[in-house]
């Protein structure tokens, strides 16, 4: 039942793709009420395959990569549609979804999809951890598309090289406010993650793991977001050298997810 | 685009649309001028198309491009009733028909439809997709309704226009993009700052394409607009038009770090605003990005402070490449557009020969019972000794017979989709059972006498 549900959050969010990359070329109310629909309706396929997931691991699903990878695909699509409704936008979402499609295309078929054993279990304190750390990886996933998206933006403006997509985009004041959204999410996820990960351990072992790499690497992931919210309102980086640098911090998150989680940390496996 | 030649007379389906007009690329504005009807006079030619006998159902559209009369007729001869129509629009504004010299376009049945769709999608416009003539079109349509004007047929050709034109505007880019050099910049404008509600523009010199600039800006809810100019009297005269603030000159720098909307139109030689101080500017109001429409010629602003970090700098040259761009984007939408059109037409066309299936068995019962009424009448006359009760008897046994032949044909003619799409087939039907001579019989009977009644 779980992979059956996997799939059709799949389905789901392909559909929703191709209503959301219709709207930007041909506008339509309730074509892109019906994009948020099928979004929404993957979100909650997503959700229920891993509920069952974790019905059979007796934890949040994020000890294996897939289903660590799993719940980072639905958050992302969770803090979306929040930045969505709250922002009353729709154009971001041909390319967020695009990212989800590949994303869960990704695990679905490289990834071994049953838990492989059942890990021990941790407690509330840790699984909140994990989930909120995964949460803020998916905000600034997000920050990362929209900054993206305002580079070409300006981009396309200052070489006037304006195509037919490029009239349905939003404005660049709007795709400020987006990534500055998502980044408060992550920022406010991450940092609430990592004290409930300190006071777990600390009651697991008494002490504190500050010279554990992924700790200094999470740490640092905090002050570039924090540095780029207070750059992005100076004078002399608002704009688009405030979306590069959030940009670029995304790929410090990577380093994190993917480098520091496998070669560097002494434990945060797929964290 | 309907032909101004006389079509053949032809044997046509009995509910027509009818058109008669003339448009911006059939009539020079001197024409067209003539033949324009205010709105109330629109709809008193309705009425007289109607009282005259000319149409059944009548809508005048009107516009500063266009003047057309749209009916529906029952009549078979298409140039009668455009001849009809042509006499009744020539009287109507007091023109000699001589002087029409080709200038009026009518057609019928599917092609009038098809011009009506295509002028409701902004195809048949001056410029390609422009909105305003879908208002125009609701507007005219929406007075004759309430006026009773219009009867079945009108009404689902005109809702059926305004789908189309919504559809066209929504589906397609034909209307999308920008057509004007101050419409542009407003677009981009918005590209920039998204809602432009409480944003202040800034409007140097008062040029008549500043000015045009100012008005769109206002139409999409700008806060503050200031309005300096060498001539401070000048500057007054447009800051009143558009609800402005007029400055002196010489606070140039003092306001020039205010607004997020920068418009330029000055006259003389050379720049009026450097690069150092725009970046000035951008510099007080703590690095926020300025807009800036140059539309002087020669240029306000100097070309080095494109390279400026959050300035975007569009001078009249960008603006009119961009607007180039977006014609051909239009243009190159067409097909999509008439693809839509073409589509609204063949439902139309199939609702009509609907509406004919359900006319042809009507006319059926009625040509039927006439014989049926005949023959019974003869017959009994021979037979004396049937009483009456056998001869009600009779009577209702040949109507049953009737009604059951009958239904079967009607059931298939009012659900069968396949047959509505065949009004040959129709016709076709009606030529076998002699229905349409009989019409025509009638119609040339009742005719005289209707006149009679006119002259009585």
């Amino acid at each position: 039942m779980g992979h059956e549900l996997a799939y059709l959050s799949l389905a789901l969010y392909a559909a929703s793709f191709l209503c959301y990359a219709r709207i930007l070329y041909a506008p339509q109310l309730w074509l892109g009420r019906f994009a948020t629909l099928l979004l929404a309706g993957g979100i909650v396929a997503q959700y229920f395959a891993l509920l069952e997931r974790s019905h059979w691991t007796h934890s949040v699903p994020y000890d294996d990569l897939y289903g660590s990878m799993s719940l980072f695909a639905w958050l992302l699509g969770v803090t979306y549609l929040g930045l969505e409704l709250f922002h009353r936008q729709r154009s971001v979402g041909a390319f967020v979804t695009l990212v989800l499609v590949a994303w869960t295309v990704l695990i679905t078929l490289i990834v071994p999809q049953a838990p492989s054993a059942t890990p021990p279990a941790r407690g509330l304190l840790f699984a909140l951890h994990v989930t909120l750390n995964t949460w803020a990886y998916a905000a600034f996933a997000l920050s990362f598309v929209i900054s993206v998206i305002y580079l070409v933006q300006d981009w396309v403006l200052r070489s006037r090289k304006m195509s037919v997509a490029f009239w349905r985009f939003p404005a660049l004041d709007v795709l400020d406010r987006m990534a500055r959204s998502s980044v408060y999410v992550g920022l406010a996820a991450l940092s609430m993650g990592v004290v409930m990960g300190l006071i777990w351990e600390h009651r697991l072992s008494g002490s504190y793991s500050w010279a554990d790499p992924k700790v200094v690497v999470t740490l640092a992931i905090l002050a570039v977001y924090a540095a780029y919210l207070r750059l992005s309102r100076s004078t002399n980086w608002r704009g688009a050298r405030a979306s590069v640098l959030c940009a670029a911090n995304f790929l410090i998150v990577l380093f994190s997810y993917t480098f520091v989680n496998l070669y560097l940390t002494r434990f945060h496996r797929f964290l | 685009m309907p032909t101004s030649s006389t079509t053949p007379r032809t044997h046509s389906p009995r509910i027509q649309v009818a058109l008669i007009g003339c448009n911006h690329r059939t009539a020079p504005v001197e024409f067209r001028e003539r033949v324009a009807f205010t709105p109330e006079q629109a709809l008193h030619a309705a009425d007289e198309l109607r009282r005259q006998g000319i149409l059944e159902e009548a809508v005048v559209l009107s516009t500063c491009n266009r003047s057309e009369l749209y009916g529906v007729t029952s009549e078979v001869a298409s140039n009668d009733i455009t001849d009809a129509m042509e006499v009744f629009l020539t009287s109507f504004h007091r023109i000699p028909r001589g002087e029409l010299n080709g200038r009026l376009y009518r057609c019928m049945g599917p092609e009038a439809v098809r011009h009506l769709f295509r002028v409701a999608a902004g195809l048949d416009s001056m410029l390609l997709g422009e909105a305003e003539i879908l208002g125009q079109l609701k507007t005219a349509y929406g007075q004759a309704l309430d006026h009773g004007a219009t009867g079945p047929v009108l009404n689902k050709v005109f809702q059926s226009a305004l789908e189309v034109g919504k559809r066209v505007r929504s589906e397609t880019e034909v209307g999308a993009r920008p057509m004007s050099v101050a419409f542009a910049g407003v677009k981009l404008a918005e590209r920039v700052f998204g809602n432009l509600k409480g944003r202040a523009a800034l409007v140097l010199g008062a040029g008549t394409v500043a000015e045009q600039v100012v008005e769109h800006l206002r139409n999409r809810g700008i806060g503050r607009v200031r309005v300096v100019n060498r001539s401070y009297e000048r500057a007054q005269d447009l800051a009143q038009r558009v609800s402005g603030e007029a400055l002196p000159w010489d606070s140039l720098d003092r306001v020039l770090s205010t607004p997020d909307i920068l418009v330029t139109s000055v006259s003389g030689s050379g720049p009026v605003l450097s690069r150092e101080l725009l970046d000035a500017a951008i510099s007080a109001r703590g690095g926020k990005p300025v807009f800036v429409v140059d539309l002087g010629v020669p240029r306000n602003v100097a070309p080095e402070a494109a390279g400026l970090y959050n300035l975007y700098l569009y001078n009249i040259d960008d603006l009119g490449e961009i607007v180039e761009q977006n014609k051909k984007a239009r243009e190159a939408e067409i097909p999509r557009a008439e693809a839509i059109v073409s589509e609204h037409i063949a439902k139309f066309e199939s609702w009509r020969a609907a509406l004919e299936a359900g006319s042809i068995v009507d006319d059926l019962r009625g040509r039927l019972q006439q014989h049926r009424e005949m023959l019974l009448r003869e017959k009994l006359a021979e037979m004396p000794d049937v009483s009456p009760e056998e001869r009600a008897r009779i009577a209702h046994i040949t109507e049953e017979l009737i009604e059951r032949v009958l239904d079967e044909p009607a059931k298939r003619l009012s659900h069968g989709g396949a047959m509505r799409g065949r009004l040959g087939a129709i016709e076709a039907l009606r030529h076998l059972f002699g229905l349409d001579e009989e019409k025509a019989g009638l119609e040339r009977e009742e005719k005289p006498s209707s006149k009679e009644d006119e002259r009585k």
